[in-house]
């Protein structure tokens, strides 16, 4: 094959496809965010540096993981751009990341109480993010409620029903929060918190944006979600608004060079472009609404909008997140979480709301016996298949990941069969505690 | 085509140690045999083995299928999903038995419009009409505002199994409609006027004789919608249903860092149900000669409905097409509206969506006729092809291919892309030399093995209608093979290869599981991507909706032109015009 007939060709090839980019210097990004949000960015860029063309690519952050994953060895993406640092730091455990090394002035180490880059240099963070509910005004007003403002008012028997999440087996920025309230409140006390929650949910949502856009319809009331979504939301014009608990985590959102990128030069030169000013004030675009990780870009954002970096700013304080806890039992808690929750839903939702008429039932009586039965019931959805201990046990948790590392290497059991016994136990727990709680409302 | 006219010729040429003596018909088989192994079985076998691995050694094991049945919630699932599946059958049956026998047995006017827009759920993506169905039908909904607002009660239509049901059975009952519609067409009228001649008339009549006639097309529509449930994963997934078996896999197969090897095994059993489902549904139309040798029959015959008649009929195909067309209402209100939110209309009405659309939606909708159209070229001929070989060769494992083609069906899109991707991981395509795993002909080719089955059902009720005896006569008159295929039964499958390319196409034009797999980069994205895109964003709801209203648009002018030669089709055969 001569290279004028190859020529001819590609020359064809391009004429048919109509891929136009092939003369500019392509760099291939791999993310999460949504268009609003690459969208403004890539035009800053591009503005900024003519000849460089950005080749966006949406996928979910699990699917944008397997995506490298799968294609490792013979890869076409030049960045990895996304929210959750865990997916991060799957890809940096696969050695799928490069060392990033890009050069930035006016960026501080911390966010909150939160290390802004990697240690390692393989990811960076470019902008932050918390957890916050968000709740829409109509609904609310339709269902005479009031906005609640910290976790624990969610598990109010008035939001029974109204209150929706997203699985943080299926959304990176869910996970993060499930983990917050896990090491804010400690183990037990967390996950008793998330049941208490989850009981008043209307829905588990597949994926993360399900969330905001059940707020923003009105399908359900309030939201557990990342703050961005709540201000872009409402800048978008629905009747919706946004507040952080004081228990919540500002963690950065990341970006990071491929291994063997074929562009790495170009990939560099955006995570750089970025970290400028001009790149961080894109942050501040009304359907982007993302911390910058830059101070002095709080300067040109609009009132009203939260600088965690001012004095005296609790966002973000209350929590000292510990990533390697969060990393050691990654999966261990998303299966925890669906198999007590997310798979059982219903089981749940009768029993929560079987203590909670018994609770209403009993409020000011002093009926000694319904107040055992109901403090019994409540143990029994609160009771947790594992301890703390057990959850940061290396080998156990091994049952959960993926990999074996040698061929040698043997796990006790299979995670079918442990959830298969974590599923009889809640099963059997949740109808206990309903069946004790509907004596004691009887009484 | 003219290769195989003249079977064997390239043969001749070649010695016979090379090139064993093969007929022209075995050889397309071998050559469509290769294709799936290479397209279908290869992917999903590089996917599935997991199931047979030991996640902690990597040895051979059954352990994972013992876990399974010994899961709760996995038999609760299989139990869901078949009660699901189960429901929607019925559901989508009485949706489309009436527009069916309607539209075919009386004179009604619009009844091609009446086809054609029944036509129109299939061609929604799956997501797009979770979301316009929850603004219609959800705990919020329009209906179950003004249902409080007016009385204090609310239905729960979205809820649980319930909402998968109903969007399932208006997504698929097309499926039902479309086969059930071709096969009342193609009955021949002298078996129902021998019927009228000993007596039979009404509901017995219908019972007794047409129905039972009409069955291939049934079967095949009720199949398809059975399988299709039931190892649907978008529904499930968009209403929020965990606890049933294609979510429960994807749900473990998509997870970061999961891949314990449950969803492996989900994504085995599924197929070998499905299989399973196909195989009964073959075994129940098995010894039946549904096949009448006077072609041209012109269907049954219609007559005129009287007033009260016509009234009634009417106001039923009102009723069930505003129930079928609610996605599509929505999704015109949500197009155009500014702020949709806890309300039974949306605030206030703008164009400003299509214009924000129009700017960056362009490639989408070239790409996407690109892709579902050269997958629907390919996957009729496929089709036809193999219908042909099945129904009227003796070619040995002529069965297998029905079963290979129709087992794609069951094979989640999610586990064909994964599996695309490790094929042809590290090829690079000729002479460009781009990797081919990011190569858009792997999405077309994705869509085209995904799509086949549709195709091929269409193909093999049309040929079950053509008599073998006209082929016969064919052939005692000299004809060849291929000139017989040609001329006589291409021909008289045109209807059903018509539907099953319509079938592919638009179903293939809204597919999303495999691509969002394979897409590779912005500039090769089809439409359905784009408007998953879109509606990923608070502020891109309005513009998302109104890409998929422009989709609906493209699909359904298509559909009603198809329709157009169909019935052209049918004027010229009843009044013997046709050569």
């Amino acid at each position: 094959m001569n290279s004028y007939v190859r020529g001819t060709l590609a020359a064809a090839l391009l004429a048919t496809t109509s891929t136009m980019a092939m003369a500019a210097d392509k760099v291939v990004v791999i993310t999460s965010f949504p268009n609003s949000m690459t969208g403004p960015i890539e035009a800053a860029f591009e503005a900024a540096n003519p000849g460089v063309d950005l080749e966006i690519l949406n996928k979910k952050t699990s699917a944008g993981v397997k995506y490298i994953q799968e294609l490792a060895g013979a890869n076409t993406a030049d960045v990895f751009w996304a929210s959750a640092p865990d997916a991060f730091e799957v890809l940096k455990g696969d050695n799928l990341l490069a060392t990033a090394s890009v050069t930035s002035t006016g960026i501080p180490d911390t966010i909150g109480s939160y290390p802004i880059n990697d240690p390692d240099g393989k990811y960076i963070g470019f902008a932050a993010a918390g957890y916050g509910i968000m709740w829409n005004e109509r609904y609310l007003k339709g269902n005479d409620l009031e906005p609640a403002k910290e976790w624990s008012d969610l598990k109010n028997p008035e939001y029974h029903g109204h209150v929706g999440m997203s699985a943080p087996s299926r959304s990176g920025t869910t996970h993060l929060t499930v983990e917050t309230l896990l090491q804010g409140e400690g183990w037990d006390k967390g996950w008793a918190e998330w049941k208490w929650i989850a009981g008043n949910f209307a829905t588990v949502t597949e994926r993360s944006f399900g969330v905001p856009d059940g707020v923003n319809t009105g399908n359900f009331g309030l939201g557990i979600v990342i703050d961005f979504f709540g201000f872009s939301s409402k800048a978008s014009g629905f009747p919706v608004d946004f507040a952080y608990p004081t228990v919540t985590a500002l963690v950065p959102a990341n970006i990071a060079v491929v291994n063997e990128a074929p562009n790495g030069d170009g990939a560099r030169a955006f995570i750089e472009y970025l970290l400028t000013p001009a790149g961080q004030e894109v942050l501040l675009d009304p359907a982007i609404m993302r911390l910058p990780v830059n101070p002095a870009t709080y300067e040109a954002a609009p009132k009203g909008f939260p600088n965690p970096f001012a004095e005296g700013s609790t966002i973000g304080a209350a929590v000292e997140f510990d990533v390697f806890k969060s990393k050691a039992r990654y999966n261990l808690v998303n299966s925890m979480f669906d198999v007590m929750i997310t798979y059982r839903l219903d089981d749940l939702r009768s029993a929560v709301r079987a203590v909670q008429l018994a609770e209403a039932k009993h409020a000011t009586g002093d009926n000694a016996e319904a107040k055992a039965l109901i403090a019994e019931a409540r143990a029994l959805i609160e009771a947790n298949p594992i301890d703390e201990a057990q959850s940061l046990d290396a080998d156990f948790a091994a049952t959960f990941t993926k990999k074996r590392k040698k061929v040698t290497d043997t796990v006790g059991e299979r995670q079918a069969q442990v959830e298969q016994g974590w599923d009889t136990m809640v099963v059997e727990n949740y109808r206990r505690a309903q069946e004790l709680a509907e004596k004691a409302a009887a009484m | 085509m003219s290769d195989t006219s003249r079977p064997g010729s390239l043969a001749d040429k070649l010695p016979s140690a090379l090139f064993p003596r093969v007929s022209g018909l075995g050889m397309v088989a071998l050559l469509i045999a290769l294709l799936l192994i290479g397209l279908l079985i290869i992917p999903v076998l590089l996917v599935i083995y997991v199931a047979f691995q030991d996640p902690n050694t990597g040895a051979l094991t059954l352990n994972n299928f013992q876990d399974f049945f010994g899961s709760s919630l996995f038999r609760e699932s299989f139990w869901n999903s078949f009660y699901v599946s189960a429901m929607s059958v019925v559901v989508a049956t009485i949706i489309a038995l009436p527009l069916a026998y309607i539209t075919t047995r009386f004179n009604f006017a619009g009844s091609m419009v009446i086809q054609s827009l029944g036509f129109i759920p299939l061609i929604m993506p799956p997501f797009v009409g979770a979301v316009a169905m929850q603004l219609i039908f959800g705990r919020n909904g329009t209906i179950n505002l003004l249902l409080k607002e007016k009385f204090g009660v609310s239905i729960p239509f979205m809820d649980g199994l319930n909402g998968v049901i109903l969007v399932q059975s208006i997504h698929y009952f097309p499926f039902i409609l479309i086969n059930l519609s071709t096969s009342l067409r193609n009955i021949d009228r002298s078996m129902e006027e021998a019927a009228q001649n000993l007596g039979s008339y009404g509901m017995r009549l219908f019972r007794r004789v047409v129905f039972p006639l009409a069955m291939p097309g049934y079967i095949a529509g009720a199949a398809l919608v059975f399988i299709k449930v039931f190892d649907d994963l978008g529904t499930p997934l968009l209403l929020n249903v965990n606890n049933m078996l294609a979510p429960q896999a994807f749900l473990r197969i998509s997870s970061i860092g999961i891949s314990d090897p449950m969803g492996y095994v989900i994504s085995f059993i599924l197929v070998m149900f499905s299989i399973f489902s196909l195989w009964a549904s073959f075994l129940f139309m098995r010894g039946k000669d549904y096949s009448t040798v006077q072609k041209g029959g012109g269907g049954l015959s219609k007559r005129d409905l009287r007033t009260h008649e016509k009234i009634m009929a009417y106001g039923v195909v009102a009723m069930i097409l505003l129930a079928v067309l609610s996605p599509h209402i929505g999704l015109t209100l949500l197009s155009f509206a500014t702020i949709w939110s806890y309300a039974p209309l949306p605030d206030g009405y703008t164009m400003q969506n299509f214009v924000t659309m129009w700017n960056s939606s362009g490639e989408y909708i070239t790409n996407t006729v690109i892709y579902a159209g050269l997958a629907a070229v390919a996957d009729i001929i496929i089709g036809t092809a193999i219908a042909y070989i099945v129904m009227r060769t003796k070619i040995f494992g002529r069965k297998a291919l029905d079963y290979l083609a129709t087992a794609a069906l069951a094979v989640p899109g999610v586990v064909l892309g994964i599996g695309y991707l490790r094929l042809f991981h590290g090829m690079e395509v000729p002479f460009s030399g781009e990797p081919m795993a990011s190569w858009w002909v792997i999405i077309a080719l994705a869509l085209m093995i995904r799509r086949l089955p549709y195709a091929l059902r269409a193909c093999t009720a049309a040929l079950q209608q053509v008599s073998v005896s006209l082929e016969e006569a064919a052939e005692n008159l000299g004809a060849s093979k291929a000139r017989t295929v040609k001329k006589i039964v291409v021909p008289l499958m045109t209807g059903g290869i018509l539907a099953g390319f319509v079938t592919s196409f638009a179903t293939a034009a809204v597919e999303l599981s495999a691509t969002i797999m394979l897409v590779s980069s912005d500039s090769d994205a089809p439409l359905a991507y784009g408007i998953y895109l879109f509606m990923q964003t608070p502020s891109g709801r309005g513009a998302g909706a109104a890409l998929g209203l422009v989709a609906v648009l493209i699909v359904g002018l298509g559909t009603f032109l198809s329709q157009m030669v169909v019935e052209r089709d049918k004027k010229y055969r009843m009044s013997g015009q046709e050569q």
